[in-house]
């Protein structure tokens, strides 16, 4: 049942980003001043927010963990984060490949290519944390601290790193705004590829989830093989 | 206040040992020194700079110290037994950060002088706003270093892993008071717009103070 769960889901999410994939390259037009290559913010900024939503998943997973004592909670933590980074790493690349074009520069010390960069960091280390201990609660329990210090420090640093540096385009949804900037055609575009990559990210949550499960029934059983 | 005594233990067994003290304090000169060669040190544009290099100074200095706070406690199993012991994880915590942050405001106040002498930096009229802001700053991460030392204590990699977890996290902290430090090593007050940056180190000051009192209970009980 889980197994034909997750294959359906599969499916959907492969014929979803192949249709988005077709209109953007083909049906939409290119931007007035960027030209074509603006078509990489399709994924770019869909990206991030895929990445916020594994970030902000991983901050209720991990207290979660601390309320319950639970080990479920644990495995989706780190499950989250470990998603959210490749999402991270998604929109830090897209990103860069926009401003070798548009900028002339690979990379600019600009606000919020500087506290992405942060944000993966942060979490990257959270990761480095977890391959470090061994116990299975000793894991959990500090990882989830660490979890939510990280979160709540890189809002602040969201917010510091603003008025430190800005460069990066302003927010464009309308939803943000409250003035329509794009055309609604290219917005909603960029809201179905939203779709499109927060359904993968709840389906490679879940598969990461089963392998944690099993991973952890592989070491149950090796521990009971031990005692015999 | 069992938490002054703590600090107190802690600050004795390394008054008597001075280990992390000397290594730190040596470690802070080395890297003003290698600075030197990194950039013309003689020129108009380190003032502009000068916090951000004072603070890099400091953040490393600080991992030094940062990394025995808790890992002076392996031998003999010492941590069990304060754990074990009545004093609350809160208190302990308390005064394991009191008595870092002590060492490294020493190191920090040590250094100041020599950083002035080497890059000819005048700090003399703005010592005591200068003095608040270390305070503040290395509470800052006296805070975060000391619940990360908590963390990191039972992993053969700590002295890699505190830095590593401790530097991006204490970001913000970092930023408000290289700014500030720069702002007043040029001479200026602090005012206008630059306040901002100050109520940004306050407001992390008590944010991630609440949050690792909070918190730390469940790290030390085991």
């Amino acid at each position: 049942m889980a197994k034909n769960i997750r294959l359906g889901l599969g499916a959907l999410v492969g014929m979803l980003l192949l249709r988005n994939l077709y209109v953007i390259l083909f049906n939409l037009p290119d931007e007035m001043e960027q030209g074509p290559i603006y078509r990489i913010f399709y994924y770019h900024l869909p990206a991030f927010f895929a990445a916020i939503l594994c970030y902000i998943t991983a901050l209720v997973a991990s207290s979660m963990y601390l309320i319950k004592k639970n080990l479920r909670y644990d495995a989706i933590a780190m499950s989250a984060t470990e998603v959210g980074l490749a999402f991270a790493a998604v929109n830090l690349i897209t990103g860069m490949i926009w401003g070798r074009i548009s900028w002339g520069i690979w990379w600019a010390w600009d606000a919020r290519l500087t506290w992405a960069l942060i944000c993966w960091l942060v979490y990257f280390g959270y990761l480095m944390l977890r391959q470090a201990i061994d116990d299975p609660t000793e894991r959990a329990k500090n990882s989830a601290v660490l979890s939510i210090f990280a979160f709540v420090s890189v809002a602040i640093t969201y917010k510091a790193i603003e008025w430190w540096r800005t460069q990066h385009p302003g927010p464009v949804l309308s939803i943000r705004t409250g003035k329509q900037l794009i055309d609604p055609v290219m917005e909603n575009m960029l809201y179905m590829n939203f779709l499109a990559l927060a359904t993968l990210a709840v389906l490679m949550v879940i598969i990461r989830l089963n392998q944690e499960e099993m991973q952890r029934q592989i070491d149950g059983l090796r521990r009971r093989a031990h005692a015999i | 206040m069992v938490f002054l005594q703590i600090a107190a233990k802690d600050l004795r067994s390394e008054l008597r040992t001075k280990e992390s003290l000397n290594a730190s304090l040596s470690f802070a000169v080395v890297i003003l020194l290698l600075f030197s060669f990194a950039f013309d040190p003689s020129s108009e544009a380190v003032a502009e700079f000068s916090g951000g290099l004072l603070w890099l100074v400091f953040a490393f200095a600080g991992a030094l110290i940062l990394n025995r706070s808790f890992a002076r406690e392996l031998p003999n199993d010492c941590l069990e037994v304060l754990i074990a012991s009545p004093v609350s994880g809160a208190q302990l915590f308390l005064g394991k950060t009191v008595a870092s942050f002590v060492l490294l405001m020493t190191i920090e106040v040590i250094c100041l002088p020599i950083f002035g002498i080497f890059y000819d930096i005048t700090w003399i009229p703005q010592a005591l706003p200068l003095l608040g802001i270390f305070a503040l700053g290395t509470w800052g991460m006296t805070i975060l270093g000391t619940l990360f030392s908590a963390l990191t204590v039972n992993l053969s990699l700590r002295e890699l892993m505190l830095p590593m977890l401790l530097y991006p996290l204490m970001l913000p902290a970092l930023m408000a008071a290289m700014r500030l430090t720069t702002i007043l090593l040029a001479g200026n007050a602090i005012a206008g717009n630059d306040m901002v940056w100050l109520r940004l180190l306050i407001g992390f000051d008590i944010i991630f103070t609440a949050l690792s009192l909070a918190l730390v209970e469940t790290i030390l009980v085991r």
